[in-house]
């Protein structure tokens, strides 16, 4: 009797040490974060002063003051943000889609040679093209406007989700095509009623995937954009601290940063199990 | 209704040719069921009369009018996939209707339409389901009920009952086949199973190889086959082959067999030459236990199986060949047993050299004119 008592004691022994260590890796990950949230809630001098996590004092100023401390507020930066996002998902899942369909249903000219220089442009980092790119946009008299940043994406330029959505439309099966083009569909009719309904779950991955991408950049933004009334919201985050060793306000940045979250996190939390069955479709990352 | 006849139609994928050159009328209302083996092109050449595949060569005319050039959806027909291919994301009405609403029908017709194929076929209470929550006889429903709505000139069956188990396989068969007789419609339906091909057919298109090997009513097909791979490939269990040799005589042949096989063989053509190696077969049927002290044939019973209806004996011959014997009915026969076999002479076929059958009498269609398709139409199958 001493054995199956023995060997549950060890495995009750090795499931909490297994959960320490997992916990232990998960605060250090999550530390900055809770840092972060910990200091938003701090008056300015006791940020860099007070180690501990949770504040002594809880000050909410930091939020109210934070929305109006640069010369244009939250709400512009905010909508500005949601704007180029919500038009970078369209275009994305528009163009990315029908590209994709192309690849995966139709057949025209050098098709696998296309496919491969599409595929080649993932390899190219952004900074390669950051250049002629700007040069591209300067000549256009583009910079200082949102089009660099949202017309490429009508313009299918995201090689990964085109990839991601041939995969998922070659594993539509042919005949359900075959059925539609006896139905009398051509290939708009079958894209539009067959194939897109059928991908939902590829489809809110990309959704989800171009507005996190989107919403997170400080790239692009920086480079195109210089009126403040323009920013989004990683650019104002950015212009609470002085660089010019003026006084910069770190209890604001930190409140508006902590905020900042808040949309990711909502988009994530709604849509976390189409991710999760998006994810399955295949490898995702980047 | 209508009528369908390819000329001399080709397809290739390539170089490599996988139909070559197929000639074949189908009258109006007749239920035509291409059979062959896995890989001989009767899918293929459903989906060039669908429009599904291009034409390489030749002519498809569907009631006189040439359909080469006309897009699938524009011929008139109506497919039934083997998978069905339902529309997943739709409901039975909607993939009933999705057709009818694509080529712009009126709203009233396509709720008419959708009801009454929902009646021929009791899916009425399935209307409002997705495919995903059908089992797979229903969605067999439902996919030649997206065929019925649209009111075709010809159905087209592409192996539709392979993906079902067996007894519901029997069931959706009869159903077909009241189906026909209800709409009286032009059927094309392509099988592997022979049984599927022998019980619903009114004609037989048997393919191999991308050719066609002959055309016929079952029961023709059954008792008068062209060639040894139509002798084979019809009838369960198949037809046995013996290797034998044909002499010449007077007014008649022998078919002389290693074993003892020994028939007079009528109708010899004189210009044939003497001690032909032919190929001697007989249906398991047309074989009888008998003395073996008398009997033509005797041999070991290998195995017997007793199916209740009927017996089946497995008897190898000294020769070494193993044929088959029916008995119908219950036998006391046991494994390891001598017997005798007596053959019916008259139920005897005899295949040449070159795999055709050596004629015995006129009726039955010669493969030529088969291969030509230029036999009459045929006479209501005998179901």
């Amino acid at each position: 009797m001493t054995m199956p008592g023995t060997s549950r004691k060890s495995a009750a022994w090795q499931s909490v040490s297994r959960h320490v260590i997992l916990l232990l890796a998960a605060f250090g990950m999550l530390y900055p974060l809770i840092w972060m949230a910990a200091s938003s809630f701090k008056p300015d001098n006791m940020i860099f002063t007070q180690p501990s996590l949770i504040p002594s004092v809880w000050d909410f100023s930091n939020y109210a003051s934070g929305w109006h401390a640069l010369r244009v507020d939250f709400t512009t930066f905010y909508k500005n943000s949601f704007l180029i996002s919500a038009l970078a998902v369209i275009g994305n899942l528009m163009a990315c889609s029908l590209t994709a369909y192309a690849f995966a249903r139709l057949n025209f000219r050098f098709r696998r040679f296309w496919f491969a220089m599409m595929m080649g442009t993932l390899m190219l980092p952004y900074h390669v093209t950051l250049v002629p790119q700007y040069i591209l946009f300067l000549n256009l008299g583009w910079v200082n406007t949102y089009l660099p940043l949202i017309v490429p994406r009508f313009l299918a330029v995201d090689a990964f989700f085109i990839f991601l959505m041939v995969q998922f439309f070659r594993g539509i099966p042919r005949e359900i095509d075959e059925a539609a083009i006896m139905d009398g569909c051509g290939p708009w009719r079958i894209y539009w009623r067959i194939m897109l309904p059928l991908s939902t779950p590829v489809l809110a991955t990309a959704a989800i995937f171009s507005f996190i991408w989107t919403y997170d950049d400080f790239l692009a933004p920086l480079i195109y954009l210089n009126d403040m009334r323009q920013y989004t919201v990683p650019l104002a985050l950015r212009a609470f601290i002085d660089s010019s060793g003026g006084e910069s306000l770190y209890g604001e940045m930190f409140a508006m940063s902590t905020l900042s979250l808040l949309p990711v996190f909502l988009v994530f939390l709604a849509f976390q199990r189409l991710i999760i069955r998006g994810v399955a479709l295949g490898a995702l990352k980047r | 209704m209508a009528s369908l006849e390819l000329r001399n139609v080709v397809k290739r994928f390539g170089a490599v040719e996988i139909i070559h050159g197929v000639d074949l009328t189908i009258e109006d209302g007749e239920f035509v069921v291409f059979v062959g083996p896995s890989g001989c092109g009767k899918s293929t050449l459903l989906r060039m009369i669908a429009g599904l595949e291009g034409i390489s060569a030749g002519e498809i005319y569907i009631d006189g009018e040439l359909v080469n050039d006309v897009a699938a959806a524009k011929r008139g027909l109506a497919m039934v996939f083997q998978s069905y291919a339902l529309y997943p994301h739709m409901s039975v009405r909607k993939n009933l209707s999705f057709g009818l609403e694509t080529m712009g029908a009126p709203k009233a017709e396509i709720r008419n339409r959708v009801a009454e194929a929902a009646e021929i076929l009791q899916i009425n209470e399935l209307l409002e389901r997705r495919p995903g929550q059908l089992s797979g006889g229903q969605r067999q429903r439902v996919a030649i009920g997206r065929a019925i709505v649209r009111e075709p000139r010809i159905f087209l069956f592409d192996e539709p009952l392979s993906n079902l188990d067996a007894e519901l396989r029997v069931q959706m068969r009869v159903e077909i086949n009241k189906l026909h007789r209800r709409l009286g419609t032009t059927m094309i339906f392509v099988t592997h199973d022979q049984v599927e091909a022998m019980t619903l057919a009114d004609r037989i298109v048997v393919l191999r190889a991308g050719v066609i090997e002959q055309v016929g009513t079952p029961l023709d097909l059954y008792n008068h086959p062209a060639n040894l791979f139509v002798a084979g490939f019809i009838g369960s269990p198949r037809m046995n082959f013996l290797a034998a040799e044909m002499v010449a005589g007077e007014g008649e042949a022998r078919i002389r067999g290693r074993s003892g096989l020994d028939l007079a063989f009528p109708a010899a053509d004189p210009r044939r030459p003497d001690q032909e190696k032919v190929t001697f077969g007989v249906r398991p049927e047309h074989l009888r236990i008998a003395d073996p002290t008398s009997a033509m044939l005797t041999g070991e019973v290998q195995i017997a199986e007793h199916l209740g209806g009927e017996t089946f004996l497995y008897v190898s011959l000294p020769s070494g060949e193993t044929i088959v014997v029916e008995i119908k009915g219950q036998a006391a026969v046991r494994s390891g047993e001598r017997v005798g076999i007596d053959v019916d002479a008259s139920a005897c076929h005899v295949f040449g050299g070159d795999g055709l059958v050596i004629g015995r009498d006129a009726g039955s269609e010669l493969p030529s004119s088969a291969a030509r398709g230029e036999q009459a139409p045929a006479q209501a199958a005998p179901l």
